[in-house]
């Protein structure tokens, strides 16, 4: 289905994910985590998602163990960064799927 | 047609009564998935599960191979047909928990599982809580300097069910 974010009209899937993540624009993802209840979105998000953009531009697996790994972000910080389903919200401002696995 | 919404899980708190591998990793994998969908989770370990929180045993705990007659789950592993048997009999054998422990382990990592001492990191660190249990803990003669150092506390079974308290909380016992 479209939706339009931040003056743009995109494909997002029926839980507001886009599915073409390259439609995405930082400008979305202020827009969306409003929806969200995260923003503002600082410094420390951004990091975040660029790095959850990465990890899915190169079909990486992402899971929670490995972003509090990755040196870019501790778990604790996720978590306080994106509270309420830290991978899912940052997933969605990020403009990439829902991540499917369960660790 | 019920068109509103069903009310969602807003707690889960697990009870850890199994001090096996296999015991103790599907509880992690809950309450680790719980944080992961903005749901707060607690785990309460009581009886044999208090292995999984003591600094001496937590980083070897074993796969049950006796008694387990779903074992032929197993055999993917090893590359065997998931019908295949396996006697209970083969699995008293010395070194055969350690080997069906040692495969879980690499499959878990393949999966990015982690061991359970850093599972418990990631799920305290999610604030996720973990809890002892003060009865099991005087019948094994444990004290709270013997467990994991980042347990929240050691409740009796009154304190876990007033922990327990509110709406959409579920409980389980594993």
């Amino acid at each position: 289905m479209k939706k339009t974010i931040a003056g743009t009209e995109v494909d997002v899937n029926e839980e507001g994910y886009l599915t073409d993540m390259n439609q995405w624009t930082p400008e979305m993802a202020d827009a969306i985590a409003g929806e969200e209840g995260v923003a503002p979105l600082t410094d420390d998000h951004r990091k975040v998602l660029t790095y959850l953009r990465e990890l899915q531009a190169q079909h990486a697996s992402i899971t929670i163990r490995g972003v509090g790994k990755s040196g870019v972000v501790t778990t604790k910080e996720l978590y306080a960064l994106f509270p309420g389903g830290p991978l899912k919200k940052a997933s969605k401002i990020a403009g990439i799927p829902k991540p499917v696995g369960c660790i | 047609m019920n068109s509103e919404k069903p009310a969602p899980v807003k707690k889960i708190c697990i009870i850890v009564s199994k001090g096996s591998l296999d015991g103790v990793y599907p509880a992690l994998i809950m309450a680790n998935g719980a944080r992961m969908e903005g749901i707060e989770a607690s785990l309460f370990f009581t009886f044999f599960g208090l292995n999984a929180l003591n600094q001496t045993t937590l980083d070897d705990l074993k796969v049950a191979t006796v008694g387990n007659s779903a074992l032929n789950m197993a055999m993917p592993m090893l590359g065997l047909p998931m019908t295949m048997p396996f006697p209970t009999v083969l699995g008293a054998l010395p070194g055969v928990s350690n080997f069906a422990t040692h495969l879980m382990n690499k499959e878990m990592e393949k999966l990015d599982v982690p061991p359970v001492r850093e599972f418990l990191e990631l799920i305290s660190d999610s604030g996720g809580k973990i809890f002892a249990c003060k009865l099991a803990m005087d019948m094994f003669k444990l004290k709270k300097e013997d467990l994991w150092d980042g347990v929240d506390d050691v409740l009796t079974v009154g304190q876990f069910y007033e922990e327990s308290a509110g709406e959409g909380t579920h409980i389980l016992f594993t």
